[in-house]
């Protein structure tokens, strides 16, 4: 920076309007934006997806797209009006006291060039060559605690790990030593553990540098335990903003306390009562919006809201400055539920387990290596039951529901029975009555509904096939299926480009439950969605689950989401379960010291404690994993060498309740009991 | 859940069109594609229509006019026979505008079926497919014609069916690897687990979402055929006398340059080069329009 006196904020945005260009009309997408940020302060934007985080990213350093323009206000950076900047001010500014890190690491590096290469070039922008280069890239990526720093410069991209990768684009934004540093959406996208690494080493470079941060994210848990301020985006306006604790304990706007009902949090169960969603949807981009934009959704709108845009009132305290833009924001937390939350579930009979599963394992070969992508895996599912399946990517649950589902053979040996009927392993040669019995709600609804078939012939089809059912028969049923997924007669003659993502998610349900499965896999089925719309899906799981018995096994990162849903849980590392047993007993421990890491990596709304554990390093690869227990690695309770020698057993240590550790019961309970970890 | 929610976004006019009406309207503003499809059009118009306003008949010869330079009378000169040289380059489009085609939609269905084929079965399957379709193609368009001709005669249908069956394995690996993206999306497992057939899977599921490159490989091969055509009528394997075909027209002709009768050869060489132009052209807009 040339000035030589730091401006009061490092960065004020000043009524700020964008509009994007479609179809020959400008769209509004921030409309009277101001919002300041403060020297070394650390912000937080949130909000759902299409609300315009990332297009305020952009606009702060002119990066906007060609169809985007800025109509109105001013973006002060520093005390340098960013609007007045010529072309080479601003690619001065760019380089110098701004830096941007983004969602996707793998898409920020140049995947052709050497990380080293990547680095340097950043430093010889400023002047610096040579050797001296090289000593600076090091020092960042020290920084940045990466171990062994010349290695990873002489390494590409792809060779390292996502949370590396981070780290790299991290440690190149941190380079020319920023005064501001946007974060969009920077760990989305990554396993939890990993999350929580790069998020303690941004939780630790703000001591050390003065940098202010942007952080952009939809997480509002982590933008909960990283950011100072927190402002709240609803298409495009500012609708509540103050101190993050305040802002999250005790919201004054009701998108912000719909936004914070939406999450399953201190554990909540299904059995305890549905989540709470927002009904609606986000107006679109340019929508002309007279009074409140969230008056539609809201239960406390009255005429006054539709009609006339509320200011930002003020409602500063002692607790710190917080704007909110909402006429009732004093009865903003008597919001009423827009779902009920009551529910009717009877007591399960115990009867015998739906699905039995045992010796499974599957190895691939790689490279001429096996790898053992899932190894000895034994476990039962009754009816009407949740199994939740954990653990980091890499760790074998989406091959595990595939060896399940027979689209993958597992190897020979294992065995998958059915309702007591051992199951093929490959799927032509199953039964069509085994076959329909087991379905899947796949991750990416993109990927899962085909783009050439209207939701009609995709529903119908799956009843056709499923259901054996054509005609008169299957339009009825058709009807029936819509609706218990809560489409309507609309959405069947579009294609699925047309639906959102969580009305395509509805459409896979409803092709899962066609054919009146007896066990639906679920795949991360809401990890590609805003929460609102994810808290929708979920009760819409819950719901069809205590109405047609049907057993779920249920794949996610989210612990909060898993907890939710689950009544038992299997935690898997490299393709081998760790832990398994019922939810609650699972989540409140003692547990396996791996479960243990992976519920203290999980970011949590409510600040009460600190994480304690953390894990170093990567999954290791299953093509050589450690000898002994595989965990010995990254284990924060390793006892000894007994550990890196010997496999442990999964020993029950409750009845229903099994660990793979060496460490007894009664010990791990000692050790973990100097506090119980709580999910999110 | 409320009522409210089971409602679908608000109408919204940024709402996109569908694929088709989209493509339809990229292509519309695509000046490279205006310009190609209208020299194309002209042509089909010439070969359906082309003996309505041809001036003479290009058929009937005027010895007494052999080899007149282009004139008010003859625009672009007769030939060595006295044949109006304008009149058989509008009419010269007939033939090669039905073979070729022909040849190019014969290529797209066998290479389509054999591209999903082999992509959707991988394995032994593709292996063993794709060697033999590689072997294929590396044999000359000539010799096949060649061999052809001496096994099947001299025929329009022998045309078609060499350049169809040389050009099938080249469209062939497009699909194949169109098809081998696909088949790793979810929505092919989901058909799996309905015990589709892998023959619903391969034309229902996969095929409509090939469509794309299919197209944009199946009108570059057009142009390729076309001058396949010309080639082979040449050199005497393609379409035979007395059609005014242009490439015919230029064998029976070419010696003549060295006389100095340049038109009797000029204009169909002209012809065939626009007509190619024309449906390369075009081809480069379904592409851009296709890839948007």
């Amino acid at each position: 920076m040339t000035n030589s006196a730091k401006a009061e904020n490092a960065l004020e945005l000043h009524d700020l309007s964008v509009a994007y260009r479609v179809a020959g009309r400008n769209r509004a997408v921030l409309r009277n934006l101001s919002l300041n940020i403060r020297q070394g302060e650390a912000y937080g934007l949130v909000g759902e997806s299409g609300c315009g985080k990332s297009t305020v990213a952009l606009t702060v350093v002119r990066y906007l797209p060609r169809n985007g323009s800025i109509s109105g206000g001013a973006i002060s950076l520093d005390g340098q009006d960013v609007m007045k900047l010529d072309a080479e001010a601003l690619r001065r500014a760019r380089a110098e006291s701004v830096s941007m890190v983004y969602q996707d690491p793998g898409k920020a590096l140049n995947p052709s060039i050497r990380i080293g290469r990547q680095l340097t070039e950043i430093f010889e922008l400023g002047g610096i060559t040579g050797q001296a280069a090289t000593d600076r890239a090091i020092a960042m990526l020290n920084r940045v605690r990466i171990s062994d720093p010349p290695s990873v410069m002489q390494r590409y991209p792809h060779q390292l790990s996502g949370g590396m990768q981070q780290r790299v684009a991290i440690a190149m934004a941190l380079a020319n030593d920023p005064s501001m540093l946007i974060l969009d959406e920077p760990t989305t996208g990554l396993d939890a553990t990993v999350e929580a690494e790069v998020l303690d080493l941004i939780a630790q470079l703000r001591q050390e540098l003065s940098a202010s941060i942007l952080f952009i994210s939809h997480n509002l848990a982590v933008v909960s335990n990283m950011c100072d301020r927190v402002g709240v985006l609803y298409a495009g306006m500012l609708v509540e903003e103050g101190p993050t604790d305040v802002v999250f304990n005790d919201p004054r706007h009701p998108y912000t306390v719909a936004l914070l009902r939406c999450l399953p949090r201190g554990g909540q169960r299904k059995d305890q009562g549905r989540l709470d969603t927002i009904p609606g949807f986000l107006p679109g981009i340019g929508a002309d919006i007279k009074g409140c934009a969230f008056a539609d959704r809201c239960a406390l709108a009255d005429d006054r809201c539709r009609s006339e845009l509320p200011p930002l009132y003020d409602l500063s305290d002692e607790r710190g400055k917080r704007l909110s833009r909402c006429f009732h924001h004093d009865k903003a937390q008597a919001l009423p539920r827009a779902t009920p939350s009551d529910v009717a579930t009877a007591p399960k009979p115990t009867t015998a387990p739906v699905l039995r599963v045992a010796g499974l394992n599957k190895t691939y070969a790689s490279h001429g290596h096996p790898l053992r992508a899932v190894k000895d895996v034994s476990l039962d599912l009754g009816p009407g039951e949740t199994l939740g399946l954990v653990g980091e990517s890499g760790s074998g649950k989406t091959t595990f529901a595939r060896l399940l589902l027979g689209l993958v053979p597992p190897d020979d040996g294992g065995t998958i029975e059915l309702e007591g009927k051992a199951l093929a392993p490959k799927l032509e040669n199953r039964g069509d009555d085994q076959v329909k019995a087991m379905q899947i709600v796949f991750q990416n609804p993109d990927s899962a509904l085909n783009r050439s078939h209207s939701i009609r012939h995709i529903l119908g089809r799956a009843l056709k096939r499923l259901a054996g059912l054509s005609g008169k028969a299957q339009e009825a049923r058709l009807d029936d299926l819509v609706r218990s997924v809560r489409l309507t007669d609309r959405h069947l003659a579009v294609k699925p480009r047309q639906l959102s993502g969580g009305l395509k998610q509805r459409v896979a349900i409803a092709r899962a439950f066609a054919g009146d499965p007896r066990i639906v896999v679920c795949d991360e089925p809401t990890s590609a969605l805003d929460v609102s719309v994810q808290a929708a899906i979920l009760n819409l799981l819950a719901d069809l689950q205590s109405k047609e018995d049907v057993s779920y096994i249920f794949i996610s990162h989210d612990l909060g989401v898993v907890r939710y849903l689950s009544d038992k849980i299997a935690v898997l590392y490299l393709g081998r379960i760790m832990e398994i047993g019922p939810s609650e007993e699972v989540f409140s421990g003692p547990h396996h010291p791996y479960t243990e890491a992976l519920l203290s990596a999980v970011p949590k709304l409510d600040q009460t404690e600190t994480a304690r554990i953390r894990l170093d390093g990567e999954i290791p690869s299953a093509t050589n994993p450690p000898t002994g227990c595989v965990f010995h690695t990254r284990c924060p309770r390793k006892i000894g060498p007994m550990c890196e020698q010997q496999e442990p057993p999964l020993a029950e240590a409750q009845p229903g309740h099994s660990i793979r550790c060496h460490i007894p019961y009664p010990e791990l309970a000692r050790l973990q009991k100097v506090g119980v970890i709580e999910a999110a | 859940m409320s009522a409210v929610q089971t409602t679908s976004p608000p109408p919204d006019d940024t709402r996109r069109r569908s694929p088709m009406a989209e493509v339809v309207f990229s292509l519309l503003r695509s000046k490279t594609f205006l310009v190609g499809f209208a020299i194309v059009l002209f042509w089909v118009a010439c070969a359906l229509f082309g003996e309505h306003f041809a001036p003479y008949d290009p058929l009937a010869d005027d010895i007494i006019n052999a080899l007149a330079p282009p004139s008010r009378e003859h625009w672009f000169g007769t030939d060595q026979i006295g044949r109006d040289v304008f009149s058989r380059v509008i009419v010269g489009s007939r033939d090669i505008l039905t073979v070729a085609p022909l040849a190019t939609l014969l290529a797209t269905v066998a290479g389509t079926a054999l591209g999903l084929l082999t992509g959707y079965f991988r394995g032994i399957v593709d292996d063993v497919v794709s060697r033999i379709l590689e072997a294929f193609m590396a044999i000359p368009v000539v010799i096949v014609a060649l061999l052809a001709i001496v096994a099947l005669g001299t025929s329009k249908t022998t045309v078609i069916v060499v350049i169809g069956l040389s050009f099938a394995p080249i469209i062939a690996r497009t699909v194949r690897s169109a098809v081998l993206a696909e088949r790793e999306l979810d929505y092919v497992a989901a058909a799996q687990l309905r015990h589709e057939s892998a023959v619903h899977t391969m034309f229902v599921e996969i095929l409509p979402n090939v469509i794309p490159p299919i197209l944009v490989e199946t009108t570059v091969r057009l142009g390729y055929a076309i001058f396949a055509v010309a080639t082979l009528s040449f050199m005497g394997f393609g379409i035979q006398p007395p059609s005014p075909d242009w490439g015919l027209s230029i064998s029976s002709n070419y010696g003549m340059i060295g006389g100095g009768f340049w038109w009797t050869v000029l204009f169909d060489a002209l012809a065939i080069a626009s007509l190619v132009i024309g449906v390369n052209l075009a081809a480069d807009g379904v592409h851009g329009a296709l890839n948007d």
